[in-house]
């Protein structure tokens, strides 16, 4: 990632302040830290997406859709087993 | 809703209603990308302060369809596991590897890059920035591009070979699946068919401004580019459309047979400009097909093979296994009463196969994998009642094909005139009936999100009743539930899938609203 501070307004002037922090890590966390707390609107849309995904994966996934050949069989033979018998034995 | 009583019905409501709001969300984010990329860049190479405001105000747009569509696309994937078992387990190493890359490749570096394209303004360089824009935009293209392949080979089941041991389909080219002519064909339309519609999304934006009379000056700039980008995506997906259409008469001639209501084919084939079906015909009955229509002399054979002689055999051809070659010749194609004794007899194999394995006997095994593989084209044959059920929904196929083709045409024509009027607003300005074509921009926005929607329907619906083409009908791919358990989790997608909607709606209203009002040609944050 480019190391330079670059104005929005100052694309041809010399003004290169650096991004915070001083290794590649510490700068891709003030990265994101800065990006986040200047948000404005994106306050709202991370909050619908954390609920979202709350929903989706806690709610949604955990009570509704648990994977339905896992309470057949506990390995690969098993539900081989258990398709084949769904496909040929009892269509 | 009264025939809706099976959980297959069920399950196929449900995944009908997810797949449909997903893609409510994404076309829009494939195209404004493609967008945005091209006005930042613009304004990289002219260092011009309005397209960045320019370029700022449709990427705040893009990111709330972004925030509010992201993950909608995940409950299919746990649809599969749960109320589609079978044909998860039927399918998974095929359909797990393009999943994969759209999960690892795509997905992530369409979400690294928005971050850099959002919070990187003011921290990278011009060029680094604009790198990331373009990265996000092609990121979401391939992410789809590899769901579309996925989906391309449930049409088209190619690159593969079914191990009965293990009752699964497994790899063996994986770029016989990723560039079949149907996943080519595919993924072209689909993403083409989205930048159509971010370009219809920003002459509809654009327009619902100019009657207000607010920020002409940016209007002019996105219609510069929403409006070059709808009509090359318009006619793109015009042309590829046609290429699809070819590639569904060669490998799904029964899909197109129900796209124009044919149910008995002929040599200089007409196609259907307009026309309602006889609610009464039946492949089995010799009603009419239609109550009325208008049809265009060659029109389908040209558009099923580029040979207006040529022959497209329709529904009752298709079941009685009846077809010409281009000299005119009978051929002998397999019926579907042949094909549904092919398909019984290798699932009898199968079972034959498993007791071969338990006994040890390698030479019944080498001998039934063999005839297995021989005949397994036909397998999903096996499981119809009657080669009827082999017909998709004829109606439900028929009419969202014209809608498609209609709003399609009429897309056409309608970015052509929006892209007149960038270059020649005086023939726009000032005349009384300018108001008009501004609300027939704004409706141009749901018509082609419905013309987007009508096309999903017709490919899905259209290989009715296949979950894979050929292989496996939906009544053996869904799982042992109860439709009770499925309907309740259809009501709770359809009650939140709807609320994002709304929202997405609502928030995208609102932001054009308020930032409308400011001036779009400085640089506010």
């Amino acid at each position: 990632m480019a190391s330079t501070f670059y104005s929005l307004n100052s694309m041809d002037t010399n003004e290169t302040p650096r991004l915070r922090g001083n290794n590649t890590l510490s700068r891709i966390w003030f990265f994101y830290l800065d990006g986040f707390r200047s948000m404005t609107l994106g306050r709202t849309l991370w909050a619908i997406i954390l609920i979202k995904v709350v929903v989706f994966f806690v709610i949604v996934k955990l009570l509704f859709f648990p994977n339905f050949l896992n309470s057949k069989a506990t390995d690969d033979e098993g539900k081989a087993e258990y398709v084949r018998h769904e496909l040929v034995d009892d269509p | 809703m009264e025939e809706l009583t099976n959980v297959v019905d069920w399950s196929r409501a449900q995944f009908a209603l997810t797949a449909i709001y997903h893609w409510l969300f994404v076309p829009l984010t494939l195209g404004l990308g493609v967008i945005i990329a091209i006005m930042e860049t613009i304004y990289y190479r002219t260092r011009d302060e309005s397209w960045l405001a320019t370029t700022k105000f449709w990427m705040t747009l893009f990111g709330v369809n972004f925030a509010i569509g992201v993950a909608t696309g995940i409950i299919l994937e746990f649809e599969f596991g749960t109320n589609w078992s079978n044909y998860s387990w039927f399918v998974g190493d095929i359909f797990g590897a393009p999943l994969a890359i759209e999960g690892i490749l795509a997905f992530f570096m369409e979400s690294t890059f928005i971050a850099v394209m959002f919070f990187g303004w003011k921290k990278v360089s011009p060029r680094f920035h604009l790198a990331a824009t373009w990265l996000t935009a092609i990121g979401a293209s391939l992410s789809a591009l590899w769901i579309l392949v996925a989906n391309a080979w449930m049409q088209m089941p190619v690159g593969c070979e079914f191990n009965p041991a293990t009752m699964r389909n497994e790899m063996t080219s994986f770029w016989a699946v990723a560039l079949s002519p149907m996943a080519v064909s595919k993924v072209l339309h689909t993403v083409l068919s989205a930048w159509t519609l971010g370009g219809v999304f920003v002459v509809g934006v654009c327009a619902w401004m100019q009657l207000r009379g607010r920020n002409g000056d940016h209007c002019r700039r996105s219609l510069k580019v929403g409006a070059w980008v709808g009509v090359v995506g318009v006619l793109l997906t015009s042309i590829t459309g046609d290429t699809s259409a070819v590639t569904v008469a060669k490998y799904q001639p029964m899909k197109l047979a129900a796209m124009e209501g044919l149910y008995k084919g002929d040599f200089q084939q007409s196609i259907v400009a307009a026309g309602i079906l006889n609610p009464d015909k039946t492949p089995v009955n010799d009603e009419p097909a239609f109550l009325f229509d208008i049809s265009i002399p060659y029109g389908l054979s040209i558009l099923a093979t580029h040979d207006p002689d040529a022959f497209v055999p329709g529904i009752q051809d298709i079941i009685n296994g009846v077809s010409y070659d281009s000299e005119g010749n009978k051929i002998n194609t397999v019926s579907y009463a042949e094909r549904m004794e092919i398909g019984r007899r290798v699932r009898s194999q199968i079972a034959a196969y498993d007791v071969a394995l338990r006994a040890g006997d390698k030479l019944a095994l080498d001998t039934l994998h063999e005839t297995i593989n021989r005949d397994f084209a036909f397998f999903g044959y096996g499981y119809l009642d009657n080669p009827e059920e082999a017909v998709p929904n004829v109606p439900l196929t028929f009419y969202t094909f014209h809608v498609m083709v209609t709003i399609g045409g009429f897309l056409v024509v309608f970015l052509l005139a929006a892209l007149l009027f960038v270059y020649k607003p005086k023939w726009l300005e000032g005349k009384r009936w300018a108001k008009w074509w501004y609300r027939l921009c704004v409706l141009a926005i749901p018509l082609t999100y419905l013309c987007s929607v009508c096309g999903w329907v017709v490919a899905e619906v259209g290989r009715q009743p296949w979950t894979i083409q050929d292989l496996m009908p939906n009544k053996v791919a869904i799982s042992d539930l109860s439709a009770s358990y499925v309907q309740i989790t259809f009501w709770i997608f359809a009650v939140l899938f709807t609320a994002l909607l709304i929202a997405d709606v609502s928030i995208i209203c609102r932001q054009i609203c308020r930032k409308s009002q400011t001036d779009l040609d400085q640089v506010t944050d």
